[in-house]
């Protein structure tokens, strides 16, 4: 029986080969597509039915998105064509009416293009991380002093002043609390993202570490955090922050939401870290220690890059979670991209009843960021594979 | 001690603050008259005479409505469109894609006050509300269905009650119906039931993939047809995974319901908003909603920490059972000798 399998097997291929030659092509095509797409009636029937019927209503909700959408659509800022065309068709002629408004909140007409400017600045050096050739080890340092070059330009271009200091640019100054729109999005998540990192790992290292005190707060810290919604921690920056600085000045809004979103993701941060520590075998720490180095040499060098490299998937996650998180400010009332489309249109009656496509518009903008971010970390981990 | 330190020199700027500014502190204004009404209420009445702890449990027992349903709804749809992620058919499978992408990539906030414009702008007025059968009516004030009601007969005995259905009646004041869902109350339900299902379904995809190709070629070979193989054998096995990440959507979830001040639908962060603002007293409302929320949290961590137990003790029970069949033998073979 057992020498007979593979004769039997050959037999059954090079017959299912002669038959396949014999059909007329244009069969065998379907019959591939068939197999490829599942659509086969024989072997999935339920599956094959549902398939068909999806396809009928995704077609018919197609078209009806798209003669929503795109044919009986105005997309010229033109009020009256787009009451008129109203509830059939969209009318996309409000973002092209009030895209400066909602981009750049209420940030001066005049110095908008600083708005611009500081927003391509960001996304050059956003593509520039995401190139694997600059995470190599010679370019490595060109990538911090790329970030820390854009950060004081940031702040040059938005403010017009160096950390308040007159400089004489030529450029008006420019209140942090003008700030909105794009910009502000990208700055607070940013910013937030560079700062909870590292005090997440930290965090992560206290919990884990044999100091029972350093251990209980850092468990404490971010059990409490996590048992707790966002809008809390910042009613909390907005309300109660002030109460526990000193004196009776407290530091300008967006420091203190920046503060509160920090504190916040710290905590989840600290969890995804903690979780790929843990992962690091504990043979590594005790071989790190026995070639005599300490305690930081050991976690800088050994242990944090084989556990962040262990759970990049899970940080670009939280990375994600902090950029939608941002949309949060603006129930505190600073106007990034949600609140200043509220900003654009809550103002102006003729332009209210359209917000519908407004919100369609920034969403697409969170949609871009957010993909581009977890494609590319599907892409790394998928280069990783391919390396071990 | 840097810690201690710190949390001292906070404790000592705010007694500072609050002494200069003037500022009452304390408990004492929950038993006070809460002056503001709240929209809708579930399970008890409310008006404006209530005090401030009435209304914080009518806004906590809103966040529990809307947090319940949200977790049937959102388990449901993720189970559903996390089982189309594995189909061999490509278009439920891009179908499902697309689906969890285009909700996991837009925050939340966002596709709420989406949803919420789209019941607000987009529904015909409560003059010429869409009707089906005259029994279910949606219109910009929400939806209004027919309920089971209890209705007490003449006698007014305790048992003396009788099942009737309550059906919406329509005249030309708009609709009158005992079971009304406002459209904060859907707009949030569905936002946060949709954004969580895509979670929840790249979890279930996660624990299906993860249980050995084998396991259904075995099934297969049993004579256990699609569904059964899905119940028996992959479901099953995909639970013990997933049920760690399925209870932090599940915290995630309920923390998410907060988003409900952005529409104004009167949850436990909406009447601590309110209350904040009517009062001042800031550091006690905050203090509350926190611990609020961490007990909800603990309560859901406890509740899935059981179902835990509960599980991997049927499995160990399982295990031990096969361990007896399979030491019987031997066991009995030693004592022989």
């Amino acid at each position: 029986m057992h020498d007979q399998m593979p004769h039997h097997e050959h037999s059954m291929v090079s017959s299912h080969f002669i038959k396949a030659a014999h059909q007329p092509i244009q069969a065998r095509s379907w019959r591939t597509l068939a197999h490829r797409t599942g659509l086969e009636f024989k072997r999935h029937p339920y599956q094959s039915s549902l398939s068909i019927i999806l396809f009928a209503l995704l077609s018919l909700s197609g078209w009806a998105f798209f003669e929503w959408g795109v044919l009986n659509a105005v997309f010229l800022p033109d009020e009256a064509a787009c009451q008129l065309a109203r509830p059939e068709g969209a009318c996309w002629g409000v973002i092209a009416e009030k895209y400066s408004l909602i981009l750049w909140g209420r940030f001066p007409f005049e110095e908008q293009w600083r708005a611009l400017t500081a927003v391509v600045m960001i996304m050059l050096t956003l593509s520039l991380s995401a190139s694997g050739a600059m995470w190599r080890h010679g370019h490595r340092s060109w990538l911090y002093v790329s970030w820390v070059g854009c950060a004081l330009f940031f702040e040059i271009l938005m403010s017009g002043t160096f950390f308040g200091i007159d400089i004489h640019l030529g450029l008006t100054k420019v209140e942090s609390e003008l700030w909105g729109g794009l910009p502000l999005t990208l700055l607070l998540s940013i910013v937030s993202i560079a700062l909870a990192t590292p005090l997440g790992i930290l965090l992560a290292l206290a919990r884990t570490s044999d100091m029972p005190l350093l251990k209980t707060f850092a468990s404490t810290y971010i059990e409490l955090v996590r048992g707790v919604p966002l809008i809390s921690v910042l009613f909390m920056a907005s309300f109660m922050f002030p109460l526990l600085m000193p004196g009776l000045k407290s530091p300008d809004v967006l420091l203190r939401v920046l503060a509160g979103i920090t504190l916040f993701s710290a905590a989840y941060t600290a969890e995804v870290v903690r979780a790929g520590l843990l992962s690091v075998s504990a043979g590594q720490v005790e071989a790190a220690q026995s070639l005599g180095l300490g305690y930081w040499a050991t976690q800088r060098y050994v242990i944090l890059p084989q556990a962040l490299a262990h759970v990049l998937p899970g940080l670009v996650n939280n990375f994600i979670s902090i950029f939608k998180d941002t949309s949060l400010v603006t129930i505190v009332s600073l106007y990034e991209l949600t609140g200043a489309l509220g900003l654009a249109l809550n103002g102006d009656a003729n332009w209210r009843p359209f917000k519908l496509e407004g919100y369609l518009f920034i969403g697409l903008i969170y949609f871009c960021f957010c993909f581009a971010l977890s494609h590319f970390s599907q892409k790394f981990q998928h280069s990783q594979h391919h390396h071990s | 001690m840097a810690i201690l330190t710190l949390l001292g020199w906070l404790g000592y700027n705010t007694w500072f603050n609050l002494k200069s500014r003037g500022i009452q502190s304390g408990f004492d204004f929950l038993t006070e008259s809460a002056g503001f009404d709240i929209g809708e209420h579930f399970l008890l009445a409310f008006d404006s005479s209530d005090n401030y702890g009435w209304a914080f449990l009518a806004g906590l027992l809103n966040t529990l409505k809307v947090s319940i349903l949200g977790l049937i709804i959102s388990s449901l749809l993720g189970l559903l469109v996390g089982t189309g992620r594995t189909s061999p058919q490509t278009l439920i499978r891009w179908c499902s894609r697309a689906y969890v992408e285009c909700l996991r990539n837009v925050p939340l906030l966002l596709q709420l006050l989406m949803w919420y414009v789209l019941l607000i702008e987009y529904l015909p007025s409560s003059e010429t509300p869409y009707s089906w059968f005259n029994a279910i009516y949606l219109s910009q004030e929400g939806l209004s269905m027919p309920m089971l009601m209890w209705q007490p007969h003449e006698s007014n005995a305790f048992f003396d009650v009788q099942l009737i259905w309550s059906w919406p009646t329509m005249d030309r004041f708009g609709i009158h119906s005992d079971m009304n869902l406002s459209p904060e109350f859907i707009a949030l339900t569905f936002a946060l039931s949709l954004y969580t299902s895509a979670f929840v379904a790249e979890i279930v995809r996660a624990g299906i993939e993860s249980v050995p190709k084998g396991q259904i070629e075995a099934a297969k070979s049993v004579g256990l047809n699609n569904f059964q193989i899905s119940r028996f054998v992959v479901l099953p096995q995909a639970a013990q995974l997933i049920r760690p990440p399925l209870t932090n959507q599940y915290l995630n979830l309920i923390k998410n319901s907060s988003l409900a001040v952005a529409i104004g639908y009167p949850d436990v962060v909406s009447i601590a908003n309110t209350a904040l603002n009517q009062t001042g007293r800031a550091l006690e409302c905050i203090s509350i909603l926190m611990t609020l929320y961490l007990m909800l949290s603990l309560m859901v961590a406890w509740g899935m920490g059981r179902f835990k137990d509960a599980s991997s003790l049927a499995i160990e029970k399982d295990q031990e059972a096969q361990d007896r069949a399979q030491q019987r033998p031997h066991r009995t073979g030693t004592s022989h000798a």
